[in-house]
C-alpha cells in the first residue's frame, strides 16, 4: 500500500471537511447576525401601537397599521389570483401534457420567469397598468405580486404531482375513474402537503418584495383599503422610513422589518414541516 | 412430478368464452412487444399467463383493460372481444370497459385515504348509494376479499397503515366492489411474504365462483395451484395454451417443457 498516497488523501479530506464546515458556519452566522440585529433594533418598537396606529408624520410617534393591512390585502389577493392559475398550469404540465413539447416550452419559460428580477416585473406592470390607468393602485401591486406567485406555484405543483407514483393513477384508472377524478381525488390528495408547501413558499416570497410594489401600489401615508388607490405596504414603508433622517421613522422601519422576517420565518417553518411530512408518508 | 396440480371438477362442461384476443400485436414506440397472439379466457375460469421476464405477459394483461391508453407512445393492433364487442375500438368507452374488467397490480396501491373510502371510491364512480347501503357494499367487498375481520374495527384508519398483504387484499376488495365481470391480476403476490401469498391464493380460489380471472405470474407453482388454464408466452409469442393439468403434466412444446422444468427463465 502506498502510504504517502493514503496520507495525502486523508489530508485532502480533512481540508475539504473543514472548508465545508467553515462555509456553512459563515452562512449561518450571517443569518443569525441579521436576525440578532433585527431583534435588537426592532423588538423595542414592537408594542400594541404598531398594530393600532397609522404611520406618523415625521417627528411624531405612530404605528404600522396601514402598511400591515396593505401588505395583508395585497399578499392575500395576489395569492388568491396566482394560486388557482398556477395549480391549473402545473396540473396541465404534470397530468395532461407530461409528454408534450408544449410542456417543455412552458417549463422553460416558467423557469425564466421564476428567476426574473422582481423589479422587471414591477416595471412591466407599471407599463401595462399604471400608465394606462394613469395612477398608482393596489390592483397594479396585486397583479405584480401575483406574477411572482405564478411561476413558484407552477413549479412546485408540477414537481409535486410528478412525484405521485404512476401506479396510483393506474390503480384509480383501472377502476374506471375518468382523468379528472383521478387528478382531483387521487393525485391532489397524494400531493396535498406539497401543493400547500408551494403556496406557502410563494407567499413567503412575495411578502418581502419591494421592487414590484414601488412602481405599482406606491405607498400611502393614510389608511386606505381602496384597491383603486395607492396602498401602503410593509416593504415599501420600510424602504421609505429607513432612508429618512427621522429617528421615529427609522425605528418603525426596524420594527416592520422584524415583523416581515418573523412572518416569513413562520411560513417557512410550516412549509418545511408539511414537506417533511410528505416525504415520510 | 414437481407440480401439485389441483384437478377440479368441471361442473359445467360447457365452458363459454368470455373474452378473446385476436391477432394481437403491441408496440412500445417502435418496439414490438407482442407479435400476434390469439387466446381465449373462459367464463368463471382462472387463466394463468406464465413466461420469463420480458415475454409480454404483463403487456398482454394491460391490453385487456386498455391500461396502455394512458401512455401516448403505446399502440395496439388486433382485437379483444368481450361478450361479442371489440373493446379495443376507440369508440368503446374505456371507463365502462374498466368497470367490467378490473385490475390488481403487482405492488399494493392503496389510495391515500381511509380503508372505507378506498372501497367507496370505486362504488361512487358508478353509483350514489345511501349511507346504509354504502356501508353494506363496503362490508360485502371487504368480506369478499377476506379482509373484513381484520379491518372491521378500524375502517376509518388510513389504507396505508395496513400490512403489505392486507393492502393487496384491500386492492382486491376495491376491485370487486365495482362488480366487474373479469379480474386481471398482474403478479398479485410477487411483492408479498409466503403467508400473505397463500391468503391471496385462497382468495383467488373463492373469486373464481363469481369472476373470470386472468393472472400473470412468475411463480409456476402458483400457476399450477390456482389456474384452470395456462398460457405460456415467450419472446412476445404465445407458445402454448392448454388446460393447466395437461400443460404441467404433458407440455407439447419443448420450450414450455424447458421453462416449467426450470431449464431457463
Amino acid at each position: 500500500m502506498n502510504m504517502q498516497l493514503y496520507y495525502r488523501r486523508r489530508l485532502a479530506n480533512r481540508i475539504v471537511t473543514i472548508g465545508a464546515i467553515a462555509a456553512a458556519a459563515f452562512g449561518l452566522l450571517c443569518l443569525a447576525w441579521v436576525l440578532w440585529t433585527l431583534i435588537v433594533k426592532g423588538a423595542g418598537g414592537l408594542t400594541l401601537n404598531v398594530i393600532t396606529e397609522m404611520t406618523p408624520p415625521p417627528g411624531s410617534d405612530g404605528g404600522l397599521l396601514n402598511p400591515i393591512m396593505g401588505s395583508l390585502i395585497m399578499t392575500g389577493m395576489a395569492t388568491l389570483l396566482g394560486t388557482p392559475l398556477g395549480i391549473l398550469a402545473g396540473t396541465y404540465m404534470a397530468e395532461y401534457g407530461r409528454y408534450n413539447k408544449l410542456t417543455m416550452v412552458i417549463r422553460f419559460i416558467n423557469d425564466v420567469l421564476l428567476s426574473a428580477p422582481s423589479i422587471v416585473i414591477g416595471l412591466f406592470v407599471y407599463e401595462i397598468m399604471v400608465l394606462q390607468m394613469s395612477h398608482f393602485s393596489a390592483w397594479a401591486g396585486i397583479v405584480a405580486l401575483s406574477i411572482i406567485v405564478l411561476p413558484v406555484v407552477i413549479r412546485t405543483t408540477e414537481d409535486m404531482l410528478t412525484l405521485v407514483p404512476n401506479n396510483l393513477r393506474e390503480a384509480a384508472a383501472a377502476l374506471g375513474a375518468p382523468r379528472w377524478v383521478v387528478i382531483r381525488h387521487i393525485a391532489y390528495r397524494a400531493a396535498l402537503s406539497g401543493l400547500i408547501t408551494g403556496v406557502l413558499l410563494a407567499i413567503a416570497r412575495i411578502s418581502g418584495e419591494t421592487a414590484p410594489l414601488l412602481f405599482t401600489a406606491l405607498n400611502n401615508q393614510f389608511w386606505s383599503i381602496n384597491l383603486n388607490a395607492p396602498m401602503a405596504s410593509l416593504p415599501v414603508t420600510i424602504f421609505q422610513f429607513a432612508l429618512s433622517p427621522y429617528a421615529q421613522w427609522q425605528s418603525l422601519a426596524w420594527t416592520g422589518a422584524l415583523i416581515i422576517t418573523l412572518a416569513v420565518l413562520v411560513l417557512n417553518i410550516i412549509a418545511r414541516t408539511l414537506a417533511s411530512r410528505q416525504r415520510t408518508r | 412430478m414437481m407440480f401439485d396440480v389441483t384437478k377440479r371438477e368441471n361442473t359445467d362442461d360447457l365452458t363459454s368464452e368470455k373474452m378473446s384476443v385476436r391477432n394481437l400485436r403491441f408496440f412500445y414506440g417502435q418496439n414490438e412487444a407482442i407479435h400476434g397472439v390469439n387466446l381465449s379466457f373462459y367464463e368463471r375460469k382462472v387463466t394463468a399467463i406464465i413466461g420469463p421476464s420480458g415475454c409480454g405477459k404483463s403487456t398482454l394483461l394491460r391490453v385487456l383493460n386498455r391500461m396502455y391508453d394512458l401512455y401516448p407512445d403505446q399502440r395496439v393492433e388486433g382485437e379483444v372481444i368481450l361478450d361479442g364487442i371489440n373493446i379495443l375500438d376507440p369508440k368503446f368507452d374505456r371507463n365502462i370497459l374498466r368497470s367490467k374488467v378490473g385490475m390488481v397490480f403487482q405492488r399494493p396501491t392503496p389510495f391515500p385515504m381511509s380503508i372505507y373510502d378506498n372501497i367507496a371510491f370505486g362504488i361512487r364512480l358508478y353509483d350514489r348509494p345511501g349511507r346504509a347501503d354504502m356501508d353494506q357494499r363496503v362490508e360485502a367487498a371487504l368480506r369478499g376479499a377476506a379482509l373484513w375481520d381484520e379491518v372491521k374495527d378500524k375502517l376509518q384508519a388510513s389504507g396505508l397503515s395496513l400490512s403489505g398483504g392486507q393492502q393487496q387484499r384491500l386492492c382486491i376488495a376495491r376491485t370487486i366492489a365495482v362488480n366487474p365481470e373479469v379480474i386481471l391480476l398482474d403478479e398479485p403476490a410477487s411483492a408479498l411474504d409466503p403467508i400473505s401469498t397463500s391468503k391471496v391464493e385462497e382468495l383467488i380460489d373463492t373469486l373464481r365462483e363469481r369472476f373470470t380471472i386472468a393472472i400473470v405470474t412468475h411463480n409456476m407453482q402458483q400457476a399450477a395451484r390456482v389456474s384452470d388454464y395456462t398460457a405460456f408466452m415467450y419472446l412476445g409469442e404465445l407458445v402454448e395454451y392448454d388446460e393447466t393439468v395437461s400443460m404441467f403434466t404433458n407440455p407439447k412444446d419443448n420450450r414450455t417443457q424447458d421453462y416449467i422444468t426450470g431449464r431457463f427463465g
